[in-house]
């Protein structure tokens, strides 16, 4: 049974539809009267008002019938794959034009998206490999093989010999002039093979591409492909581990696509995994503390001490049995560092272990060339990388967390000046968002960059509680461009989708979502959303079990139409999952709308400055040319002079600017 | 059953299945340029599509080999000695940095072994119980005898687990560290040996399964590897 739960509230809902219809009288120098407009309802992120009880708890099992729950997200279509595809994992994305490329372990799906609510199958290319992970670039299709079953003929039969020469494992280079009828070409194979892969355009380098190959098989043994190596590189200085592969694909000669450098971007890797405790731990110790438990520190973290150590300690270090009175344990509380230290001092190191610090591969190497960085997801560390030179990408700096188990994709903001990190704990076949799993834990980490360094801010793990039957985990997404804020879809497995604000980097807050039942009800089916990207105003996800699914963002107070088209107004030619493009957002009415919206919505300009640049848009939306861009002119004067007084002058000047901008177009 | 008559089985069941559900996966030449004619798939009703889509799942199920099931078998045996190893802990006195890894290897594990154990029931296999009491493991339920899990690689003798539960605090946290870098070892030789065996890990499972569970070992292994040599320059 299909049941969409109602999980809007009444509270936001008769706000929403409320019409502020304001009339503003300009200045008697205008000759136009003002118009009448429509303001959109806003709400601080603060105070999101999300659906209680969470909807997504407790939704029903089924393949093409689960029950669903979603909340500002519409599901537009849901278009199974082919039948023989069905029931083969679906993977990652790609998009080129008008068509969304689909991965899946049996090949590629090309799907025309130009109707969002009618996907068009046009081509589907059996050539099983996992994960079959896509790239395009020109009229060139990229795809990741990795598992033991692939084949250089793409056949079906799989690969029985653990030695191979028809194995296939790393990357299918497919030419797609005619994107109905795919050529394949070439292919590179890799030691490791390719889970996963970056395309790089070298913004200085229009002659070649460069694929960042991310491995995270065994290596394959030196017999099926010469060369191969998976001893230590002190032993192999050639050793396929703790590197990455670099493939350079001449546009004009593709099949000649060769891997031309091998960087060592872990060299010398030392960063503790550290980091400070969840604030639930720093709760449970607060609460110890106020019932008088004894506290210790250990690796720099405090500890509640087990009472049994407690009375322990009474006896044997200081002779008390029994009750002890309070100033027993005030003796206690005093001598108890070096009374730890004694007790629990530890021995040195052990005999010769091997001394090679550093990941060995990477999971995902998320390119932003405009900006010259990466950012690497390299196993036990989050890695920033200056790729200012392609063929030697640099390390600039570290990140480990001990609440990270398996560091898996990153994500810039359009500045550059913040990056959210996944982790993929237990791979994406596990059920890790239960009640029990702690929400630090298979979470996304936010980080803000300043000279370099990354700094840790915040977790966030999708809120809603899944079963034991949903793989669910930190996985892939994009950002969605609205303007002045960092705004993210990602897929979640079967945990569904999660759109969530990381503009404040230390309070991400969830905005959207949409989730599914369970594939099957009684045991853990592989399903749900692998990735999801905004492309072009759809939000396009690939589901593993279920096919191509594609969402519409509904406007909100807290993400207005004004926004929600201004992010619209970017067109991509392509996008691909580990491809960072510079959003630049032409100058449009929904822009300067866009701004207005988030200054009211964050309180940061009094009300009559938002009326006054809300009603001089709209009159200048509906004035004639010539007095459009004498009102835009004048309002960008006027905002010019709010920026002293607002609580975000950075955001008052995007505003100023883009109404100049306007004008300067009218 | 050897490898031999179960990959027999697996052929013969896996195309009589195949068959059944109109599944069109005829042999492919061996030339890169010949997968150009495929045409689009006619439409489906959803029921149609379901019933196929849990009859490839289940035809998907047969594609194993002797190597993979002992692979799975053997692997709940190893993980549970891992699940003796971090429930000693918190008991022990272990420093925060420990006790998080400790209580991820017992969540990441103890999952992993649901997954492996549904894994060979879904492929009518004998499935390992755990049971595991103090620091004895005892599995039952495939006619293993005892001595033969305690050879896989990286496995702690019953000395060494004796002697880490004996162990508190920073000693605790010493030696576990460096016993389940060894213990993970093993489970990434385990992997290593199962991907050189010809016919092994054609499976997607299987091999999805044994390629996480490889890198989240080494992973884990360097992550501890680190803590390891952090908690010798504090007692320096």
């Amino acid at each position: 049974m299909k049941q969409i739960l109602p999980i809007s509230k009444n509270t936001w809902m008769g706000m929403m539809v409320a019409t502020a219809l304001v009339t503003f009288s300009c200045s008697s120098t205008e000759q136009m009267m003002d118009v009448e407009y429509t303001s959109p309802t806003v709400a601080p992120l603060t105070q999101v008002d999300s659906p209680s009880p969470d909807p997504r708890v407790g939704l029903g099992a089924g393949l093409f019938d689960a029950e669903e729950a979603s909340w500002n997200l519409t599901l537009v279509s849901q278009t199974p794959p082919p039948k023989d595809f069905l029931g083969v994992t679906n993977s990652d994305l790609a998009f080129k034009g008008k068509y969304a490329i689909q991965g899946n372990y049996n090949g590629v799906l090309i799907w025309d998206i130009s109707d969002p609510a009618n996907p068009v199958l046009t081509k589907e290319y059996l050539c099983p490999a996992s994960q079959s992970d896509v790239s395009v670039y020109g009229n060139l299709m990229f795809v990741s093989g990795e598992g033991f079953s692939g084949r250089i003929d793409c056949g079906t039969e799989g690969v029985q010999e653990a030695v191979s020469d028809v194995r296939l494992r790393g990357i299918r280079i497919f030419d797609i002039t005619d994107i109905k009828d795919p050529k394949y070409i070439s292919n590179v194979q890799t030691c490791r093979g390719s889970h996963t892969h970056s395309v790089l355009k070298d913004p200085n380098d229009d002659d070649n591409i460069y694929i960042y190959v991310s491995g995270s098989a065994p290596v394959r043994p030196e017999d099926e492909l010469p060369g191969c190596s998976s001893a230590s590189p002190d032993e192999d200085p050639n050793s396929a581990l703790f590197r990455i592969e670099v493939i350079k694909v001449p546009l004009a000669n593709p099949e000649m696509a060769a891997i031309t450098s091998s960087p060592r971007i872990f060299e010398n890797l030392e960063e503790p995994p550290t980091h400070g405790a969840a604030p639930a731990d720093k709760a449970a110790i607060e609460e110890a503390k106020a019932h008088g438990a004894f506290i210790v520190e250990f690796g720099g973290q405090e500890n509640v001490l087990p009472s049994r150590f407690v009375s322990q300690i009474f006896k044997t270090q200081m002779g008390i049995e029994g009750e002890p009175t309070a100033a027993d344990s005030a003796a206690l509380r005093e001598k108890l560092p070096s009374i730890i230290s004694n007790m629990f001092g530890g021995g040195g190191n052990d005999e010769g272990e091997d001394t090679r610090k550093g990941p060995t591969q990477c999971h995902d190497i998320t390119l932003y060339p405009e900006i010259g960085l990466a950012g690497g997801a390299c196993e036990g560390y989050g890695l920033l990388l200056d790729i200012s030179d392609p063929v030697n990408p640099k390390r600039i700096d570290a990140v480990a967390d001990s609440n990270f188990a398996y560091w898996h994709s990153a994500t810039f903001s359009n500045d550059g000046k913040k990056v959210l990190f996944t982790d993929e704990w237990g791979g994406g076949g596990q059920p890790k968002c239960r009640a029990t799993d702690p929400m630090e834990w298979g979470a996304n980490a936010i980080f803000t960059i300043e000279n370099g360094k990354m700094n840790f801010k915040e977790y966030y793990k999708l809120p809603a509680p899944q079963t034991t039957e949903e793989n669910c985990v930190a996985h892939n997404g994009s950002l969605i461009p609205v303007p002045g804020r960092e705004i993210m879809v990602q897929s979640w497995y079967q945990g569904g989708i999660s759109i969530f604000d990381w503009t404040d980097p230390s309070n991400p807050v969830e905005i959207a979502f949409h989730d599914r039942g369970p594939v099957s009800p009684d045991q853990m089916q592989m399903g749900g959303s692998w990735s999801v990207y905004w492309y072009n105003g759809a939000i396009v996800s690939s589901e593993i079990a279920r096919g191509l699914d594609i969402f519409k963002l509904e406007a909100n107070p807290y993400i207005t139409q004004n926004e929600i088209d201004a992010a619209n107004s970017i067109k991509l030619d392509y996008l691909n999952a580990q491809g960072q493009p510079k959003f630049v957002w032409p100058k449009t009415f929904a822009l300067s709308k866009a701004y207005v919206d988030q200054l009211e919505r964050n309180k940061e300009l009094d009300n009559s400055a938002i009326v006054m640049a809300r009603q001089s848009l709209a009159n200048a939306e509906k004035a004639s040319p010539k007095m459009r861009k004498k009102i835009l002119t004048k309002l960008a004067n006027q905002v010019d002079g709010l920026v002293a007084a607002s609580g975000n002058s950075d955001k008052v000047k995007m505003l100023a600017e883009s109404v100049r901008g306007l004008a300067s177009n009218s | 059953m050897n490898s031999n008559s179960l990959s027999t089985f697996r052929i013969l069941l896996s195309s009589s299945l195949l068959a059944l559900i109109l599944f069109s996966a005829a042999c492919k030449s061996s030339e890169l340029t010949t997968q150009t004619s495929q045409k689009v798939s006619e439409k489906l009703s959803k029921a149609e599509l379901e019933a196929l889509y849990w009859a490839k799942i289940d035809s998907s199920k047969m594609n194993f080999t002797e190597a993979d099931v002992k692979f799975m078998t053997d692997m709940i045996g190893h993980h549970a000695q891992a699940l003796i190893m971090a429930d000693l802990a918190p008991k022990n006195g272990a420093g925060a940095q420990v006790r998080t890894l400790a209580s991820r290897i017992i969540n990441a594990q103890k999952d992993e072994i649901a997954t492996m154990q549904n894994w060979l029931r879904e492929r009518k296999q004998p499935v390992p119980e755990v049971q595991i009491d103090g620091l004895k493991l005892m599995i039952h339920g495939t006619g293993m005898d005892h001595s033969n899990h305690m050879k896989m690689a990286g496995m702690l003798s019953q000395n060494q687990l004796l002697e880490l539960s004996e162990a508190k605090g920073k000693e605790f946290d010493r030696l576990f560290l460096k016993y389940m870098i060894q213990h993970h070892q093993g489970a990434v030789t385990m992997v290593q040996t199962l991907i050189n065996t010809d016919g092994a890990v054609q499976d997607e499972q299987a091999f999805r399964l044994s390629t996480d569970i490889n890198v989240d070992q080494i992973t884990e292994i360097e992550r501890m590897k680190l803590m390891l040599s952090q908690i010798s320059q504090e007692s320096e």
